[in-house]
């Protein structure tokens, strides 16, 4: 009588089914589930001859060093703030770009326009570091070169730290932008002309339009965007931080993240306990985080909550 | 009235075409520094700076790279293969996860579905990974490292759910079912069949995914022959060892008045090459799949 619903039952009913999700399961368990057993380093001081319970416990004493040195209050404003900048910044030009090449006529124009923007989203960070190179460095690059056939002075913009905000968001925005333009696009896209033509009859003009038509027809799909960004929102742009800084030390009270600072205390200071620290705080802080905000939109509106 | 609407959105459309104009520009300008700098003498970058257009034009940034092609070839070699096998494997393996997780008659789908979906919520974060792939599992410099941990993220199978469900009615299946069909048969003959647009789309991200990662070969690959594109031009980039990179083991020793400046910018054309020539072709099924995916959304 048990069996006839027990899980036994379902695997041997549905063990096609069972097969087919194996490797799935699997491939998460690996790469995702074990190694949050790993997460003890962050309270060991590491040892790479020793197995994982055999190094030296020491509580909380990586956490208070991050803690102490300032070093988690950087690294989280730092985050949470540049993600913040890119979410807003990104989807509202996004928006404003798609509007923009929605209204235009000629097809040629807007097909080829809309490629060349969505091209950066294509090319990998390396290559981003190299046109940064390439127009900033000081001997060689565009812009002095610029600077100086106008008689100008050269600018030494990879030992000016503030610079770097700006230009990391830029480029953020450079490689993105054409990606969340095509959807915000489709959406805009999907909507009836029959709105637009009663509008028109009723006499508003193309700005009443974009702004009580377009713009909250869009709702759905900004939300759905912005769930997705703030998901990630610990899980700062890695390639992008590291491939335009690298170990720069110059810059890094603008512009270090949690995560080019886990992957340097791995590659380049060999810090194991720190790092694992710092990974672990950058988990639990987006745990937390992720659930909060899943809360508050659940109750808001349940249909936009994530799970 | 209608009149005077139509002045208006003609100065409208004017000031549209012109910032779509300036942003598409903005997008191109610096693919154009890059290429010119490739074709021009590296003395002239040096005194001159980087240009627009090349104050001397020259190939030699492209002919040095070809000299000893040996290494580049190989990165490329490594790259297209772990390309080819990931995006292959990681689209059978998501296209029948993303089946079996829509299949209403799977009892414990959502189970299943929120266990794969948890991993995006919290981790174990890189180091515990990274020390479970090299000292457990024994991953260092081997190929596979550059493949497998790619193949599936939680997002794309999401993705590959979503439209299975939509582009697969239920009733196609149930008959299936009906007639003797296995699941695997159905998977294989109906499903896929059906779900062109968004295999192609998950596909491209898949794609696109392994051939710009330089990341898996940083943390995991020592061995020069095993590195990936990007990361072999990273290396080239800020070893600036290209000149010993390049002369080693060739036996041939280079002088020290290489064209480093104009290399570095014709090896960035070569590893961006295939992508920029495959883009026009590529593009259309990416903004079909998107714009799918973002209107069911």
């Amino acid at each position: 009588m048990l069996k006839k619903n027990g899980v036994l039952r379902e695997l041997v009913t549905n063990r096609i089914l069972f097969l087919m999700l194996l490797p799935a399961l699997i491939f998460f368990l690996i790469n995702s589930y074990v190694p949050m057993v790993g997460i003890y380093y962050a309270f060991t001081r590491f040892d790479f001859n020793t197995s994982l319970f055999n190094s030296q416990f020491v509580g909380l004493d990586n956490f208070k060093f991050l803690w102490k040195s300032g070093v988690l209050a950087r690294l989280t404003l730092n985050t949470v703030g540049y993600n913040i900048v890119f979410i807003l910044l990104g989807n509202v030009l996004a928006i404003a770009l798609a509007i923009l090449l929605s209204e235009l006529r000629l097809q040629w124009f807007k097909k080829l326009t809309q490629s060349i923007m969505f091209l950066p989203y294509f090319v990998s960070f390396v290559i981003l570091s190299v046109i940064v190179y390439n127009v900033f460095n000081y001997e060689s690059g565009f812009l002095n070169s610029t600077l100086k056939s106008f008689g100008y002075e050269s600018l030494d913009v990879y030992n000016t730290p503030w610079v770097w905000v700006f230009l990391i968001i830029i480029f953020y925005l450079w490689k993105n932008i054409g990606y969340s333009m095509v959807i915000y696009l489709a959406s805009i896209t999907g909507i009836s002309e029959e709105y637009y033509e009663a509008a028109k009859i009723d006499g508003a003009n193309i700005f009443q339009r974009i702004w009580y038509i377009t713009v909250p027809m869009l709702k759905t799909t900004f939300v759905m965007l912005l769930l997705f960004a703030l998901g990630s929102i610990m899980k700062g742009q890695f390639d992008l931080f590291y491939q335009l800084i690298g170990n720069n030390g110059v810059l890094y009270n603008t512009t270090d993240i949690l995560d080019t600072y886990v992957y340097r205390s791995l590659k380049v200071t060999f810090d194991i306990g720190m790092s694992t620290a710092a990974g672990l705080y950058q988990s639990l802080f987006g745990f937390v985080l992720i659930m909060t905000v899943n809360y508050i939109i659940k109750k808001i509106n349940d249909e936009y909550a994530l799970f | 009235m209608k009149i005077k609407d139509d002045n208006y959105m003609k100065w409208f459309r004017l000031i549209a075409f012109i910032v779509i104009l300036i942003s598409t520009v903005a997008c191109l300008f610096p693919f154009l520094l890059i290429i010119s700098a490739s074709f021009t003498q590296n003395e002239a970058i040096i005194r001159d700076g980087y240009h627009l257009i090349p104050t001397v034009f020259s190939f030699e940034g492209y002919a040095t790279v070809f000299r000893f092609p040996k290494q580049v070839l190989q990165a490329y070699g490594v790259t297209t293969l772990t390309t080819v096998i990931g995006t292959t494997l990681g689209l059978f393996l998501m296209t029948m996860a993303g089946y079996v997780l829509q299949r209403k008659d799977f009892k414990y789908r959502n189970f299943f579905a929120f266990m794969i979906y948890f991993t995006t919520l919290f981790g174990g974060g890189l180091v515990p990974w990274y020390i479970l792939m090299t000292k457990y599992l024994k991953l260092t410099d081997k190929l596979e490292v550059l493949i497998l941990p790619g193949l599936m993220t939680p997002f794309l199978i999401i993705l590959m759910k979503n439209f299975i469900r939509s582009a697969v009615p239920d009733e196609v299946i149930e008959s299936a079912k009906i007639d003797g069909a296995n699941d695997f048969t159905i998977y294989s003959r109906i499903v896929l069949q059906l779900s062109m647009p968004g295999i192609a789309t998950v596909g491209l991200f898949l794609a696109l995914h392994y051939w710009n990662d330089w990341f898996t070969s940083s943390l995991f690959i020592n061995d020069t022959t095993k590195y990936q594109l990007q990361y072999y031009l990273y290396n080239v980039i800020n070893a600036m060892s290209f000149v010993a990179q390049m002369g080693s083991g060739t036996g041939v020793s280079l002088g020290s008045d290489m064209p480093t400046e104009s290399t570095k910018m014709a090896m960035s054309i070569i590893v961006t090459g295939p992508i920029l020539f495959l883009y026009p072709f590529v593009q259309r099924y990416f903004v079909k799949g998107l714009t799918i995916g973002a209107v069911k959304g």
